[in-house]
């Protein structure tokens, strides 16, 4: 019987549908890691049950009408049934009743969720055409693309845009929040472990919309506080006479200096703060993880590495000689 | 629900014959046709005065502001001729519905001329404002401004442009009495532009 | 599907001018045949059928667009688009399923069906009809014309300041002029259809005997009467801002870029159920012919759709969720949202009581409106679970939102729109579609669609964002994406079946008017109909009119053939029925065509003449828009004037040309009648 394949068809969808969420996926927002992303997860589960249950009822339904009332030789005119005030009632209240019983949750949350936590790390937020800028005003530290937070501690984050509209999202550990130009959002994150939180920018922002990721690295408070206290440190500078030295000139000579920031060496403020940029585990958006190969790769050609990104190497393009010494650079920035 | 079978009216036959097919409401289709375009209208005006009301005080601060360029009286006598031309136009249909074709082409002529006038005082008020340094990309507050009151402008022409059209078929007898809802159809038109420059006047020039 | 000229074997030779430009430039009267026909039409049929075609067409380039999106996204790091290609590629697929398929799909059905279904000959305004269609049609040229004109629109379908703003080249000039275009065509539209069904029913067609199908479609219109306006505001800002400079969304001035999302989704929102309630309309129809019983719950049907139209407008801010609005405003949309599940649900569970002990049997309209209800149901269900505000900030643009409205908007929109083809398509064409093709292409395509879309939800709660031209390898995504690229060319296989079916399907075959045994008035008339649809103007008793004049109730409340009931032996099964509205005239004289005994009291019903005007004003609008673009003003103000000029020389011209032939009623009944078919 069709109908019956078709029941099949529809619960094997959902069999998979539910093994589907165990497989090993960085992003999945099922399986939170913190208490803001885990208090979502709970307000969820109930409402997909709830859903389950209006699936299975609906679809239920229309399997039964349509095997029990098929025609068969010998079925009679059916009687012209025009409605029935009593059922029709029955199902305007009861689906009203059950969303009464899903909104009053969500709202308490929603309200729950608003609040401002409590001693928190304070980071601002600037979302660039494809990159995050991270500063953390209070403790003196400007970073790019990887949001470093100590484990257990609430971090508040302020959201502001540089150009069009992003939207900052890691998700296993709190719901995503738009960064709008004109306005300061606030969203906060807890993560329960240390580790890597993957997340993206999920607000079409242009060509390499797909090119903006986010990383969340949560450490052990004392770790972080190393972290921080290496942040704050100026600029390492390169040992005469070696490669990294020729490098530090170059950047001086082909203007990158013009668009970064290098505590004492430059100022420039379109593209990432690089100061301490061998520190960092992933570039330009996240999309690279930091080696020597992927430096090559970004600094021969940022347009094909990276389509309609804002860095533009005056003179381009670079000599693989110059590329060495760049890199050889760049790894020094510790 | 009945059962009955039941023979065709022959009645709406000489009518269809004669081009009006009884309508459902007894209301023209014209007339249907008119009052939901101004229900479309009526969203059109309340998304740009929402604009402006929402743009008026977010100017980069210093910038030009509506206290630095409204001439109130100026506009307050604009106002007036505009809101006068509803009257004639009322007048204009009253005298068609008689049948008086001479006054009907007066006050058609009356209306029109006073949007007109309108037209005209509000391009003079936009050439001072630009003269005081206030243009269309001068801040939120200019931008918005000029669009919402160009909108309106641009509806006030467009009935004068129809005004006119009335006064010239009826110059050449093309607008008999039969032809009265064409009036009264543009009328609601008219009077429609003139009620949303009331509100804009109000809220605009009027509350600060 | 391809336009053919009406034969008309018997049709007298139109008048033949002497020479062409005179031709070209006279007033085409009566019947006109080939192209020039078509372009000069302003018969509902014929623009009903333009509509079809026309967003048929369209369907399959947003359905191309979208197999390249696919096969970009089948595996991880895929590099068969390139980032912006995969860009303009996404934002015209979903701008051209809007507002080039389904929109123009839901307007070639209810232009088409909705004059007819009320009684009416016409609509009420016949060349604005055909204004509408062509401006439909030239704005979706326009729209598509930026492809080979530096590139098309590439912001997404919803534009989002302050990046549309931004954005170098023409794309999202094009975007804002070309919906500008279309918005005229849907505002005149719907003004036409409002005016129509209000005002032009048959008489004894109370509002609450008017078919489901012509409710759904007026509330939908009344939708887009209020919708099309906030839009257009919101596109004036935009292009001024473009254009002239000006600070609307100027964040540098000041603005708030919500103020766009605002506007936009104020239209956005009922805008979807625009998309939905002609679909509901259909499968409403739809359901009760094929279980032999009447709609469940009339009146509650019509009021849920009333409904639906209004708290449609209260549930705008659900797209931004994210934004950053507050909890209090978040809250009361979020409930708003959820509670908009009500009317549907009503609607939902009053199908399947349709269905409930009726004498079901499953043709493939059948199977595409029970696939309907069940397909909405998903994407309805997970709707709600958008709504729970906490949640949607994990959901809100990942592929689960994506996943949420194909369900809708496909296994909705456009399963109730084949059902209405397979439907219909006897009535417009005078020819069945092959059944079992139908069925090849129904089962493919429920196959497909959920093998597509359904891996959406699981790659959404995976935390796959939309509108990535590119994903790497170790996020778990790949296995999923390869199945719904794999089930999305199921789907094109699907629609080349119902291609296939239509194109092979062209023997003429005898289907009678009424080949289903249904219940509405489109039943009543030859298939296709006459151009003037109803010799006589139909008088209208009850709801389920043409039911209702076929059959009576026993004791039980059961369905009785008339002619059984009055003890008379000859069924004449689902041939044309003697109908009672045209009492005295004697059955066979209706069907046999012969009449010159009918030839006196029959009138001479005179149908608004074609007009060239409605595509030439509408022709005038892209060179406007042409000329704002490139700020050329010259042209553009050249095609205002034009524009002027023709709308003028229109409203001068009278609806029907005095020297036009009428159309002669009973001549027209039989084989030569001028009916349209595809
Ligand atoms: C045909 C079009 C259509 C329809 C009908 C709907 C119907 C609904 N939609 Fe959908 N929606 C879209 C098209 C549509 N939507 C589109 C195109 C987008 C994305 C735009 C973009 O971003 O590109 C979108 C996005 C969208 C969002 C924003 C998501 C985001 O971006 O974060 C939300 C949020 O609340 C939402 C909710 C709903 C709800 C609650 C309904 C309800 O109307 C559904 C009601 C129906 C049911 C619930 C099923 C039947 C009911 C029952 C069987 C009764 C019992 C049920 C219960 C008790 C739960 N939709
Ligand atoms: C009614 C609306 C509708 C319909 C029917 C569809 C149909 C399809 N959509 Fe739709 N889609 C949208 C509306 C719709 N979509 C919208 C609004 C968006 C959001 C856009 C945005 O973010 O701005 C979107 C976005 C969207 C995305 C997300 C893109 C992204 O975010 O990056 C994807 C990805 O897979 C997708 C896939 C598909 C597929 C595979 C189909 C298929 O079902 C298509 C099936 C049709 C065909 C395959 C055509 C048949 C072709 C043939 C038969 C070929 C033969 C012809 C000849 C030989 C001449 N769509
Ligand atoms: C026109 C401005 C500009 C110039 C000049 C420029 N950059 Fe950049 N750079 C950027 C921008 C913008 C980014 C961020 C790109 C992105 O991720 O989207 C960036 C990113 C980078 C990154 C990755 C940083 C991170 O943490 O993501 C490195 C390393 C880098 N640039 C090195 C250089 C070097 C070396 C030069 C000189 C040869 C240079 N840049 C010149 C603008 C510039
Ligand atoms: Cu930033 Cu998308
Ligand atoms: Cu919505």
């Amino acid at each position: 019987m069709r109908r019956n394949c078709r029941l099949a068809a529809l619960s094997a969808t959902l069999l998979i549908f539910l093994a589907g969420c165990a497989e090993d996926a960085p992003q999945d927002f099922l399986e939170p890691q913190g208490p803001v992303a885990r208090q979502i997860d709970k307000l969820m589960d109930p409402v997909f049950i709830v859903a389950g249950i209006v699936f299975v009822l609906v679809q239920g339904l229309i399997v039964v009408a349509v095997l029990k009332f098929r025609s068969k030789p010998d079925s009679p005119e059916p009687e012209q049934i025009h409605g029935n005030t009593r059922l029709e009632v029955g199902w305007t209240l009861a689906p009203a009743l059950i969303l009464l019983a899903v909104a009053v949750p969500t709202i308490a949350t929603i309200f729950d969720l608003s609040q401002k936590p409590e001693n928190p790390v304070n980071v601002t937020v600037i979302g660039h055409q494809f990159w995050w800028e991270y500063r953390y005003d209070d403790l003196g530290v400007v970073t790019a693309n990887e949001l470093r937070m100590p484990v257990g501690q609430p971090v508040e984050l302020t959201l502001n845009s540089d150009d069009v509209i992003h939207s900052y999202w890691i998700p296993p550990l709190a719901g995503k929040m738009d960064v709008v130009p004109g306005r300061s959002n606030r969203m906060h994150l807890i993560a329960d472990s240390p580790g890597e939180y993957m997340g993206q920018c999920t607000e079409f922002c242009g060509a390499s919309h797909a090119n903006m990721r986010a990383k969340a690295i949560a450490m052990a408070p004392r770790d972080f506080d190393a972290w921080v206290a290496g942040q704050r440190a100026g600029a390492v500078t390169a040992v005469a006479g070696t490669p990294a030295e020729a490098g530090s000139t170059l950047y001086a000579q082909k203007g990158c200096g013009g668009c970064h920031t290098i505590d004492g060496v430059s100022e420039g403020v379109l593209g990432p703060n690089l100061t301490h940029f061998a520190t960092r585990t992933s570039f330009a958006g996240s999309i690279f993880a930091n080696n020597d190969a992927n430096l090559r790769i970004w600094l021969r050609d940022p347009q094909a590495a990276k389509p309609g990104n804002k860095m533009i190497i005056p003179g381009a393009p670079l000599t693989p000689d110059e590329i060495t010494k760049l890199t050889a650079y760049l790894n020094t920035l510790r | 629900m009945t059962d009955t079978a039941v023979t065709a009216s022959s009645g709406s036959h000489t009518e269809i014959e004669a081009g009006h097919p009884p309508t459902s409401t007894g209301l023209s289709n014209e007339k249907v046709a008119m009052w939901s375009f101004l229900g479309s209208e009526c969203l059109l005006f309340g998304a740009l005065i929402s604009t402006y009301l929402l743009f008026k005080g977010q100017s980069t601060p210093g910038s030009i502001g509506p206290a630095d360029v409204f001439d109130i009286p100026y506009t307050s006598v604009s106002s007036f001729v505009l809101l006068m031309s509803s009257l004639t136009m009322v007048l204009a249909l009253a005298a068609i519905q008689r049948g008086d074709h001479r006054l009907t082409r007066i006050w058609l002529l009356t209306t029109a001329l006073l949007g007109a006038s309108f037209v005209a005082g509000q391009a003079y008020e936009f050439t001072v404002f630009v003269r005081e340094g206030m243009n269309l990309r001068v801040n939120l507050f200019s931008s918005s401004f000029f669009v919402l009151t160009g909108f309106h402008g641009a509806h006030v022409t467009i009935g004068v442009l129809m005004l006119l059209s009335l006064y010239s078929l009826s110059l050449r007898g093309k607008l008999p009495a039969s032809k009265a809802e064409t009036v009264e159809l543009v009328g609601l038109y008219w009077h429609f532009v003139d009620v949303v420059w009331i509100v804009i006047f109000t809220l605009i020039y009027l509350i600060p | 599907m391809a336009i053919v000229t009406p034969e008309r074997p018997e049709a007298p030779a139109p008048e033949q001018p002497l020479n062409v430009p005179v031709r070209f430039l006279r007033r085409p009267t009566g019947y006109t045949p080939g192209l020039w026909g078509w372009m000069t039409t302003v018969d509902h049929k014929k623009i009903g059928i333009m509509y079809s075609v026309s967003a048929f067409i369209f369907f399959i380039i947003g359905g191309l667009e979208a197999l390249l999106l696919r096969i970009q996204l089948g595996g991880p790091d895929q590099t068969f688009l390139r980032a912006d290609t995969y860009n303009q590629l996404f934002t015209m697929h979903g701008t051209t399923m809007i507002f080039l398929v389904i929109m123009p799909l839901s307007a070639g059905l209810a232009n088409y069906l909705l004059p007819i279904m009320i009684g009416a000959r016409d609509v009420a305004f016949p060349r604005i009809n055909a204004f509408g269609f062509w401006v439909f049609l030239v704005g979706g040229l326009f729209m598509y014309s930026s492809f080979f004109l530096g590139g098309a629109p590439n912001g997404g379908w919803f534009g989002y300041v302050p990046l549309s703003r931004n954005m170098p080249g023409h794309n999202m000039d094009y975007w804002a002029f070309g919906l500008q275009i279309l918005g005229i065509a849907s505002l005149t539209g719907a003004v036409n259809l409002i005016v129509t069904a209000i005002n032009m029913r048959a008489p004894g067609m109370s509002l609450m005997r008017m078919p489901i199908f012509v409710w759904m479609s007026l509330v939908s219109q009344f939708l887009l009467l209020f919708a099309i306006p906030v839009i257009t505001v919101a596109l004036f800002l935009l292009s001024f801002d473009r254009l002239f400079s000006t600070n609307f969304f100027n964040v540098a001035a000041g603005s708030d870029p919500l103020l766009w999302q605002h506007l936009f989704w104020l239209f956005g929102h009922p805008e979807v159920y625009i998309l939905i309630l002609p679909a509901m309309g259909i499968v409403s129809e739809v359901l009760p012919v094929f279980s032999r019983k009447p709609l469940f719950g009339y009146q509650v049907m019509v009021f849920s759709g009333i409904a639906i139209g209004f708290m449609g407008w209260g549930v705008w801010a659900h797209h931004m969720f994210a934004t950053g609005l507050g909890p209090v405003a978040v809250s009361a949309f979020s409930a708003s949202t959820m509670f908009i599940a009500v009317p549907t649900g009503v609607k939902i569970f009053n199908w399947i009581s349709t269905m409930w002990k009726g004498k079901l049997t499953f043709p493939t309209p059948m199977l595409f409106a029970i696939g309907f209800v069940a397909m909405f149901t998903i994407g309805g269900l997970s709707g709600v679970t958008h709504g729970v505000v906490p949640g949607d900030t994990q959901q809100t643009d990942t592929y689960y939102i994506v996943a949420h409205f194909h369900y809708v908007l496909f296994g909705g929109s456009m399963f109730g729109l084949f059902a209405g083809a397979y439907y219909w398509y006897p009535k417009f064409a005078g020819r069945l579609l092959d059944e079992r093709l139908g069925k090849i292409h129904f089962w493919l395509m429920f196959l497909g669609f959920n093998m597509t879309f359904a891996p959406f939800h699981i790659l959404g709660l995976q935390g796959m964002p939309r509108r990535i031209y590119t994903y790497p390898a170790d996020m778990g995504w790949d296995m999923w994406n390869l199945v719904s690229t794999i089930g999305s060319f199921i789907i094109a296989l699907s629609i080349l079946t119902f291609i296939i079916n239509v194109i092979k399907n062209r023997k003429p075959q005898e289907v009678g008017d009424d080949p289903w045994d249904a219940r509405t008035l489109e039943w009543s008339i030859p298939s296709p109909p006459p151009e003037y649809n109803f010799k006589e103007v139909p008088l209208v008793t009850s709801r389920d009119e043409l039911w209702h004049r076929k059959y009576t109730e026993d004791e039980h409340g059961r369905s009785v053939r008339r002619e059984v009931m009055l003890g008379q032996e000859k069924m004449p099964g689902t041939e044309v029925e003697p109908s009672p509205a045209e009492g005295h005239e004697s059955p066979d004289h209706v069907e046999g065509g012969d009449d010159e005994h009918g030839e006196e009291h029959e009138p001479h019903i005179h149908m608004p003449s074609p007009s060239y005007w409605p595509l030439l004003a509408a022709l005038c609008l892209p060179v406007i828009c042409y000329g704002m673009i490139y700020k050329t003003w010259a042209v553009a103000i050249l095609g205002g004037v034009a524009m002027f000029g023709t709308l003028y020389a229109w409203a001068l011209e009278p609806a029907t040309a005095p020297e036009d032939t009428p159309v002669h009623g009973p001549d027209t009944s039989g084989d030569d009648r001028e009916a349209v078919r595809v």
